[in-house]
C-alpha cells in the first residue's frame, strides 16, 4: 500500500531529534522524543491497519495503554493524542468482545424499565471505580453508570456527550458492564423520548411541503449568471 | 523565542482589539486576494489529465497520479461472488451509514464494507455543526442563496437545491434516531452563526455534532444488523458487458485475502483527498483519506468535476507539535476569536469564507507577519481566551471541551492561552459528479459524501458537509434500493480495465503507481 513517492509530512523525524527508549509491546526501539503514540508505531516500522482511524481524538480506533518509568500503574490513553517519553511501556487494546444489546430505538415503550431488560448488568456495579479511571475523556463513568440505573437520562446524556466510544471502560469492569453502550442506548432514549419536540423544525417542514418558496425558488432559478450574482451580492 | 514570550502581545492587545470591527473584503479584493494566495491558484503543483473521461482537466499532481494508477486486478482474475447484495456501501462514514440505513428500511438487502472499522471517517470529526434552515428568520432559499456565494456561484444548483430544502427532514430523522442537538430555552433548535452565512442556521451538539451523530448512525447500523465488512479495502469495481457496475473488488487487511461482492448497484462513501497530502499541507483528515473512491470510480468511466479545487482550513494547529494539522473548531471565530499577526494586529474578517481566511493567514505568513515555533513551523494566533474575556469565564470550556481536552493533555490551557494556526488540508470541493439521485454517469454506480462533486462549488461553506452526507446518502440508498426490487444482477466482469490499461498505455503512463493508495506510506521503511 506505500507508494515510492511517499511524503514525509506525517513521518515524525523531520520534527524532532532526541531520540527516546520506549517498549511497544514488549519490544524496545528508539522513537524521537514528544512524538505521539501512533507516529512512534509507524517510526518503527510497523504497518498499523487496526488502531487508528481519524487520528484526531474523536473516533476511539486507537485505544492504548501505557505505563510511564518506574512507575507501576498502568494508565490508558489514545494513541493519536499521547506523546512518548524516556522509558514509556505502551500496547494498544485488542478490540474488546463486548455484548451490545440491540433495540429498537424508536419502539421503546419505557425505556427507563427497559435499560434493565437490554443491559441487566447495569445495575450490577460495585462501585469499584475502575471505569473512571480508565476513560481517557475524563469522563465519571461509574457515576454515570450509577445515574443511568437510577433514571437520570438526561445526565447521562451530558455526561458521556465526550464519549468516543473507545470502549476502555469496559474490560476493567469487574460486573461485565459496558459502561460505553449502556451510555449510548441512555443517551439514545433521551434524545428520541424525553426531549422536547422542536416545533420551529416541524413549523419548516411544513412549510416546505406547502410550497410556501416555491415563488421565491422560480425567480430565483430563472434568473441569469449576472442576475443570480447580483441578487446573491444583496444578500449580507 | 519561547512560544509563550510570543503569546504575550495577544494577551497585550485584546482589549483594543475587542474595540475594531473589520470589514469584509469587496469582491474584487477577495478575488484578487484569493488569486494571489490561495493554494488552488499554485500553476506548479498542478497537471492535466492525460487520459479519461477528464482528459486535459487539471488536479493536484498527487491526485492525477493516482487517478491515472493501474489497477491491482489482473484481467483474467477470478471473479466468483464470495457475497452477493443489492446495495453494496463502500465507506463507513456519514454519507456511508446514512445511504446503508435508508437502503435497508427501503427493503434492500445491505453490506457495507470498509477499510478501517464502521465509523472510522472525518464525518466523526465535524466539530462546527451542520447547517439546516430551521429558525423562523431563515430558509432554504437563503440557505441555497449562502452555498452559492460560498461556492463562487460554481455549485450544481439542482443538487444544492436538494440538499437545502431536504435539510429540515433530515434533521426530523436524526431526532427521532436520538440525536442530542442543542436546544434553546423554549426547546426549538438552537442555531448558531457560521462563517460565510448570512442567518445563524448552524445545528450543533457541543463541539462534537459530528461525534454525537455518528454514535447514534454506527448503533442504528449495528441495531438493524446490517452486514459489516470491515478492514476490507475496495480495490475495483465490477462492470457488466454494458459496463454498467455490478459489484466491487475488495482486499481484506487482515489476511489480504480478495473478496468480491457482487451488488445490483454500489454506493461509493469514501471521503475525501487529505491523506495525499496535497502541496506538502498537514491535513485534518482521517487516517484513510486517500481518495480511493475518485480511482475507482475514473477508471470506470466516471465523470469527475471540480478537482481542482480543495479546502484549506483556516485553523490547523501549529503548536503542539503532535496536533498539527489537527483542527480547531471555527467555531471558536465563530463565537468572536480574532486572528492576530505577530504584530499583534488582525488582518481579516475572522467570519469571511474559509478560502479568504485561509488565504489571508498564508498571506500574513508571507509576508513576514507570522509567528515561527522552535521547530521551524509558522503560523498566526487565535485568540481563544478572548470567549472568556467577552462571554464570561468558563465560555471556551462551556462551549468547546472537545477543543480543551486535546490541548490539555499536551498542557495547554486554550482558555488562558491562544492558539497557534495556520491552514490546513481539510476538504475536496470536487469529487465524481452526480446527480440529484447521487448517481453517476455510470449505471447503478452512486457517489454520496465527500467523494462526490459538483454541490460546494470551489469552497464549501462550514457545516454543509454534514447535511450533504446525510441528504445525498439518503437519496443514493433510497434509489438504490428501489431499483434493486426490479432487476437482475448484472455480470461480474473487469472489461472496463480493457480500455483504460489501453489509453494508459497509449499516453506512456508507465510511472508504476497502483492505486488506490489505501493508506498513507506512513511506515518508516529503514532504521
Amino acid at each position: 500500500m506505500a507508494q515510492e513517492d511517499s511524503n514525509v509530512i506525517d513521518q515524525p523525524e523531520v520534527l524532532r531529534h532526541k531520540m527516546v527508549s520506549v517498549e511497544i509491546s514488549g519490544k524496545k526501539f528508539d522513537v524521537p522524543e514528544g512524538i505521539t503514540i501512533i507516529k512512534a508505531l509507524w517510526y518503527s516500522g510497523q504497518e498499523v491497519v487496526r488502531g487508528a482511524g481519524c487520528l484526531g481524538g474523536f473516533c476511539g480506533a486507537c485505544a492504548a495503554y501505557y505505563r510511564t518509568k518506574d512507575d507501576p500503574k498502568v494508565r490508558t490513553c489514545l494513541a493519536c493524542q499521547m506523546a512518548v517519553q524516556d522509558g514509556m511501556s505502551i500496547t494498544m487494546m485488542p478490540p474488546f468482545p463486548a455484548r451490545k444489546a440491540t433495540y429498537d430505538i424508536q419502539a421503546l415503550t419505557d425505556p427507563k424499565q427497559d435499560l434493565f431488560n437490554l443491559y441487566p448488568e447495569a445495575p450490577l456495579c460495585r462501585n469499584c471505580n475502575a471505569c473512571t479511571e480508565a476513560c481517557p475523556q475524563k469522563i465519571d463513568v461509574r457515576e454515570g453508570v450509577w445515574k443511568a440505573v437510577f433514571g437520570d437520562f438526561k445526565s447521562v446524556s451530558d455526561m458521556f456527550m465526550d464519549c468516543v466510544m473507545c470502549g476502555m471502560c469496559t474490560p476493567v469492569c469487574i460486573a461485565d458492564i459496558a459502561p460505553n453502550l449502556v451510555a449510548l442506548y441512555v443517551s439514545r432514549a433521551q434524545g428520541a423520548h424525553f426531549t422536547e419536540k422542536p416545533v420551529g423544525l416541524d413549523t419548516r417542514i411544513k412549510e416546505i411541503q406547502d410550497g410556501r418558496f416555491n415563488d421565491e425558488w422560480a425567480s430565483i432559478l430563472k434568473m441569469t449568471e449576472k442576475e443570480l450574482a447580483d441578487h446573491c451580492a444583496t444578500v449580507k | 523565542m519561547d512560544i509563550h514570550a510570543l503569546q504575550q502581545i495577544v494577551h497585550h492587545t485584546r482589549d483594543a482589539r475587542r474595540k475594531q470591527t473589520l470589514p469584509k473584503f469587496s469582491p474584487a479584493d477577495r478575488d484578487q486576494l484569493i488569486h494571489k494566495y490561495h493554494p488552488d491558484y499554485r500553476e506548479r503543483a498542478y497537471r492535466p489529465l492525460r487520459f479519461g473521461l477528464n482528459e486535459g482537466d487539471k488536479t493536484v499532481v498527487e491526485l492525477a497520479a493516482l487517478l491515472e494508477g493501474d489497477s491491482p486486478i489482473a484481467d483474467e482474475f477470478d471473479l466468483t461472488a464470495d457475497y452477493t447484495t443489492d446495495v453494496l456501501v463502500v465507506g463507513g462514514g456519514g454519507a456511508g451509514c446514512a445511504a446503508a440505513l435508508h437502503a435497508h428500511a427501503a427493503g434492500a438487502k445491505v453490506i457495507l464494507a470498509t477499510k478501517l472499522r464502521l465509523g472510522d471517517s472525518n464525518s466523526v470529526m465535524a466539530q462546527g455543526g451542520m447547517q439546516i434552515s430551521v429558525a423562523s428568520e431563515d430558509s432554504p432559499v437563503t440557505h441555497f442563496v449562502d452555498t452559492l456565494k460560498g461556492g463562487h456561484m460554481q455549485n450544481d444548483h439542482q443538487l444544492l437545491k436538494v440538499m437545502v430544502e431536504e435539510g429540515p427532514s433530515i434533521a426530523k430523522w436524526l431526532l427521532s434516531l436520538g440525536v442530542l442537538f442543542d436546544r434553546d430555552g423554549d426547546g426549538n433548535l438552537h442555531v448558531k452563526k457560521g462563517g460565510g452565512s448570512s442567518k445563524p442556521r448552524l445545528l450543533t451538539c457541543s463541539d462534537y455534532t459530528g461525534l454525537e451523530i455518528m454514535r447514534v448512525l454506527k448503533d442504528e447500523v449495528l441495531n438493524q444488523k446490517i452486514q459489516l465488512l470491515e478492514f476490507c479495502a475496495a480495490i475495483e469495481l465490477t462492470s457488466d458487458e454494458k459496463g454498467a457496475c455490478t459489484g466491487a473488488i475488495f482486499k481484506d487487511l487482515d489476511n489480504q485475502r480478495y473478496v468480491v461482492v457482487a451488488a445490483k448497484s454500489v454506493i461509493l462513501a469514501t471521503g475525501g483527498i487529505g491523506r495525499l497530502h496535497i502541496q506538502g499541507f498537514p491535513t485534518s483528515n482521517h487516517y484513510g483519506a486517500t481518495g480511493d473512491g475518485l480511482c475507482l470510480a475514473y477508471r470506470m468511466g466516471a465523470k469527475l468535476t471540480q478537482i481542482d479545487t480543495f479546502q484549506y482550513h483556516p485553523s490547523g494547529a501549529v503548536y503542539p507539535e503532535q496536533l498539527i494539522g489537527a483542527l480547531v473548531t471555527e467555531g471558536i471565530r465563530s463565537e468572536g476569536g480574532h486572528l492576530v499577526n505577530a504584530k499583534g494586529e488582525r488582518f481579516v474578517n475572522e467570519l469571511d469564507t474559509r478560502d479568504v481566511v485561509s488565504s489571508s493567514i498564508i498571506r500574513e505568513c508571507e509576508e513576514g507577519r507570522g509567528i515561527r515555533t522552535m521547530s521551524g513551523r509558522i503560523g498566526v494566533w487565535l485568540d481563544t481566551p478572548l470567549l472568556d474575556a467577552e462571554h464570561g469565564p468558563g465560555t471556551v470550556e462551556k462551549h468547546f471541551p472537545a477543543m480543551m481536552l486535546q490541548f490539555e493533555r499536551f498542557g495547554i490551557d486554550i482558555s488562558k492561552d491562544p492558539v497557534l494556526i495556520y491552514p490546513t488540508l481539510h476538504y475536496q470541493n470536487g469529487g465524481v459528479k452526480i446527480d440529484t439521485n447521487s448517481e453517476t454517469n455510470v449505471t447503478n454506480l452512486f457517489v454520496a459524501g465527500e467523494a462526490s462533486g459538483g454541490l460546494h462549488g470551489r469552497n464549501r461553506l462550514m457545516g454543509n458537509s454534514l447535511l450533504d452526507l446525510m441528504v445525498f446518502g439518503k437519496r443514493s440508498g433510497l434509489t438504490a434500493a428501489v431499483r434493486a426490487a426490479a432487476m437482475p444482477q448484472g455480470k461480474l466482469t473487469v472489461g472496463h480495465l480493457r480500455g483504460f490499461r489501453a489509453e494508459a498505455k497509449k499516453h506512456g503512463s508507465s510511472h508504476g503507481i497502483v492505486s488506490p493508495m489505501i493508506l498513507p506510506p506512513y511506515t518508516r521503511k529503514e532504521s
